[in-house]
């Protein structure tokens, strides 16, 4: 916890009006980006975060307040504009919130470290992007071509009028650059290196993202996919990489089984689900070789943590096991509402925004198969690597998806690329048509530090680890 | 009733005050040679959730950052900080933050897109505050809704974005506004989403839009249709229509996307593609609510024509593309914040008429590229969509997913534009509450594929 912290904690303390309960939330963030295109070093930037989010809670309403200012005058102006939408909360409560659980014990967590960002200078980095965008130019068909950087450090206390405190601090590394290749009204974007996807930890992260080795790999499939066949249109096997994945898993599990959509919050923004409460217990989801586990505890993973951000302490749990759905991705208060077990997922983007149920780490369990043996099942598919397009209903049942690169798999032998691959289905099904699942050897940790939800609107990171899956009969298609 | 504490106010009058004053202290203690550029933005706001038409989440959320970016010898850095309020530590973090920027400098190498204001022009906009008391405006939302199974969220508050340099120029810009984004549920998915946004409230205007509503939530009680991918007759509304623009607006116009050919209007600039003669697309800053300076301190012009009768005209250009490609900065961002569409020859009360048979889709949702090269986009119907026969709306229609070119939706396939526009406000607030807008018609269309 940073020294200054304890005065405005002494501050708030001083001013916090007497209520039931009361948590005060203190973030500090900083996150450094650096950026070379076209050979060219833009300005860098760094951008500080600091702020206090206070709940109030008192008799059936609860309410809060977010505040920049941390003087005590400015806490105070804070609390009093809690305390008027507290009175507001008690006329038209949705739920009683002195139903709702208190976080029940201390405690800190931080991401693991092993080579600091500060372990190489500013000129070091800047090379290190300037000699990936060397490794991108193999040709006139590249137009453009960037790689970037960032470093984010987050630190977060929680406190309650119960004395229970909560410190854990982040760091993330946000790699990745891409190359744009073009030949007339043909362009295609292939991407690598992290883009698009986070890592808890230091510097040592990159090597896991291939970061800069594939940037020439990268730069020439860029140029090969301009090039290639469109995806062909037809009913195909589909093989799905870590990097595709991690958007299915998130968009047709991760979001449908959110118990604040489930409970009708989202309805106006999100959307709902199409999975009801008497579904957990018995409804089958996918295939038996569908397991999806909650886990906090991978250290590399976006969303590793040891508490939420109501204060409840985090654990491994399976929410769906051998295909059947078992358990939502709800936090505390959602739980208290829908009387139902959940996990610790109750998330805000920053102290400006309060906490609603998120995903975190959501992973598919590896099953057996080599990807060998997941190429060799396939008589008539297609590889897809990389996602690139994302829609779904407001339900998050019919879906459609495009990636950067595809590769044609017949009669069990992986073929050339095509270009545009699409593909559509419905969450309902899609799932059990999971026909083979990729051993531990094919797992990848991607997610994204992206996740848009709620309103107001929260931007979050998740973390999506899965290994490569085969799925039977699937909807593919390409371009015009 | 809700009441804002003195102290708030006390702290809105010194914002514009503090920011000047910060601006003047940082600039005059800088080194011969150093340009800085310093940006504000504040927000001071209300946001109340509701599910079930009650409370599930209130608060109020007061932020300001300052932005500065110190320039020397053909080099820049940036760094911004939380504004805590308190005028001594803000400037003490801000120099101290300057001196880290002081020594990133010499590591960095020229930046040939080095680009910022030089001419002078100061410019202040403070808005009216003609707002209501939130949780007045909340207790009449809540009435008008009795008994309806209302979600969404009420946004209201003061923002205000500022701009100083080295150079002596000062811009301000406030405003005051609200934004009630609901929807009204039947049962399922089935809903009627609305909005009301703006600047003065009145509370007899939401009585009548929610009056209205309880209309349409009497027709989705009816049996929803299936519909099976074919290609129909559809009317998009003009919030439809917005779901279609944000996509084109994704690299759709600006100037770096367009020379190094990611546009997804590619086919226009490259193959000489053309949309509809009847639309013409213009960012119109002079009729947004964004402030007319950008954060490198260029005035913006009154508007910039992107398309017009169908054919490409020009791009967004920001302060570096502007340089790097040798055009005039026209934008803050080179994506439309202030997009207009301009109307067409349906008048709003023909629609159905015109429509006859087919799909009435009041929203879009999801909407992705599935081939950027062709503008073709795919998304999901959403909310209250109709089945119109013979001119008359007949039961709801589940959701059903498009996919389908630009080229065709306001290109061959495109019948007609209404007359009237509706003023949007966009009611997204990722870390700020927004300030984009569009005025935009709605558009008649033939042969729209569905696909799923």
């Amino acid at each position: 916890m940073p020294s200054h912290w304890r005065t405005i904690i002494d501050d708030f303390k001083a001013v916090v009006p007497a209520v039931d309960f009361w948590s005060l939330r203190l973030v500090l963030d900083e996150t450094e980006t650096l950026s070379v295109r076209e050979d060219v070093v833009e300005p860098p930037s760094l951008a500080q975060s600091r702020g206090a989010h206070i709940t109030l809670a008192d008799g059936a309403g609860m309410a809060y307040a977010a505040t920049s200012a941390l003087t005590r005058e400015g806490l105070r102006a804070a609390c009093a504009q809690a305390l008027q939408w507290l009175a507001a909360s008690r006329r038209h409560a949705l739920f009683d919130a002195g139903r709702v659980p208190r976080p029940p014990r201390s405690g800190s967590y931080s991401s693991s470290v092993v080579t600091p960002w500060e372990s190489s200078g500013l000129g070091e980095k800047l090379e290190l992007l300037r000699d990936i965008n060397r490794r991108l130019a193999i040709g006139d068909a590249i137009v453009d071509r960037q790689a970037h950087l960032t470093r984010r450090q987050t630190g977060i206390t929680l406190l309650t009028s119960d004395e229970v405190r909560i410190d854990q601090q982040f760091h993330y590394i946000i790699p990745g650059y891409a190359a744009v290749a073009n030949r007339g009204a043909q362009t295609q974007l292939r991407s690598g290196g992290g883009w698009g996807t986070a890592r808890q930890g230091g510097l040592e992260q990159l090597a896991a993202f291939n970061f800069p080795d594939s940037a020439r790999q990268v730069a020439e499939e860029a140029v090969a996919l301009v090039d290639a066949p469109e995806c062909p249109n037809t009913r195909a096997d589909v093989l799905l990489m870590p990097s595709q994945m991690m958007l299915q898993i998130h968009e047709s599990i991760g979001h449908p089984l959110e118990l604040d959509r489930i409970l009708g919050d989202e309805r106006n923004y999100a959307g709902a689900s199409f999975v009801t409460p008497d579904m957990f217990g018995n409804y089958r989801y996918g295939s038996e070789l569908l397991n999806v586990t909650f886990d906090p505890g991978i250290p590399e993973e976006m969303a590793s943590y040891s508490f939420d951000d109501d204060g409840t302490p985090a654990e491994r749990q399976y929410l769906i096991r051998d295909g059947i759905l078992l358990r939502p991705l709800g936090g505390a208060l959602s739980q208290a509402r829908a009387g139902m077990s959940g996990v610790a997922n109750a998330r805000a983007s920053d102290w400006n925004r309060p906490a609603i149920d998120r995903m975190a780490n959501l992973n598919l369990e590896p099953g057996l198969d080599s990807l060998e043996t997941l190429i060799g099942s396939i008589e008539h598919g297609v590889l897809m690597e990389t996602n690139r397009s994302w829609s779904i209903d407001d339900s998050r049942n019919k879906f459609q998806f495009g990636c950067e690169l595809g590769r044609l798999i017949e009669n069990g032998e992986l073929r050339g690329l095509v270009r545009n691959p699409n593909y559509r289905g419905i969450s309902a099904t899609f799932w059990r048509n999971l026909a083979a699942v990729g051993d531990a050897g094919t797992v990848e940790v991607w997610g994204t530090p992206n996740c848009g939800k709620g309103e107001p609107n929260q931007m979050i990171q998740v973390g999506h680890a899965s290994p490569a899956c085969v799925f039977r009969d699937v909807e593919v298609f390409g371009g015009d | 009733m809700h009441r804002r504490p003195a102290c708030s106010g006390t702290w809105k009058c010194s914002v514009v005050t503090d920011f000047r004053e910060l601006s003047d202290r940082l600039c005059a203690r800088l080194p011969a040679g150093e340009v800085l550029l310093l940006n504000c933005q504040g927000e001071d706001s209300d946001f109340v959730r509701l599910n079930q038409n009650k409370i599930r989440q209130a608060g109020h959320v007061r932020q300001q950052t300052l932005t500065l970016n110190l320039i020397h010898n053909h080099r820049e850095t940036a760094a911004s900080l939380p504004l805590s309020g308190d005028f001594d530590t803000d400037l003490a973090r801000a120099q101290g933050l300057l001196v880290r920027l002081r020594e990133q400098l010499p590591l960095l190498p020229e930046d040939p897109y080095l680009n910022y204001a030089t001419e002078v022009r100061n410019s202040v906009h403070h808005g009216d505050n003609a707002l209501p008391e939130p949780g007045a405006a909340l207790e009449q939302l809540i009435a008008a809704a009795q008994g309806l199974d209302l979600a969404g969220l009420w946004a209201s508050g003061e923002m205000s974005r500022g701009f100083a340099n080295s150079l002596g120029q000062f811009n301000w810009h406030s405003s005051h506004s609200f934004n009630l984004d609901w929807s009204l549920y039947r049962e399922d998915d089935r809903a009627v989403k609305q909005n009301y946004a703006g600047f003065a409230w009145d509370g007899d205007f939401l009585a009548q839009k929610i009056a209205l509503a309880r209309e349409t939530l009497e027709l989705l009680g009816r049996k929803p249709k299936q519909l099976e991918p074919g290609k129909y007759r559809v009317f998009l509304s003009p919030g439809a229509l917005g779901e279609l623009m944000d996509m084109i607006s994704w690299g759709g116009f600006g100037l770096k996307s367009h020379r190094t050919t990611q546009t997804p209007l590619l086919g226009m600039v490259r193959e000489g593609r053309t949309l509809h003669e009847d639309v013409t697309l213009t960012e119109n800053h002079a009729a947004g609510l964004t402030p007319g300076f950008t954060r490198a301190g260029f005035i913006k012009p009154p508007s910039v024509e992107l398309i017009k009768q169908g054919v490409y005209r020009d791009c967004l250009a920001d302060r570096r593309s502007a340089k790097e490609y040798g055009a005039g900065v026209n934008c803050a961002t080179e994506s439309p914040q202030s997009l207009e569409i301009g109307g067409g020859r349906l008048h709003q009360n023909d629609v159905f008429t015109a429509l006859d048979t087919g799909l009435y889709i009041s929203n879009l949702w999801y909407c992705n590229f599935s081939d950027r090269n062709h503008c073709r986009i795919t998304g999901m119907t959403r909310f209250a969509c109709l089945w119109v026969e013979r001119g008359v709306a007949v039961a709801p229609v589940n959701v059903m997913r498009f996919d389908e070119s630009i080229y065709h939706i306001l290109g061959d396939r495109l019948e007609a534009l209404t007359r009237e526009h509706e003023h949007i406000l966009d009611s997204s607030s990722y870390e700020w509450r927004s300030d984009a807008s569009a005025r935009l018609p709605g558009a008649l269309v033939n042969d729209f594929t569905f696909t799923l």
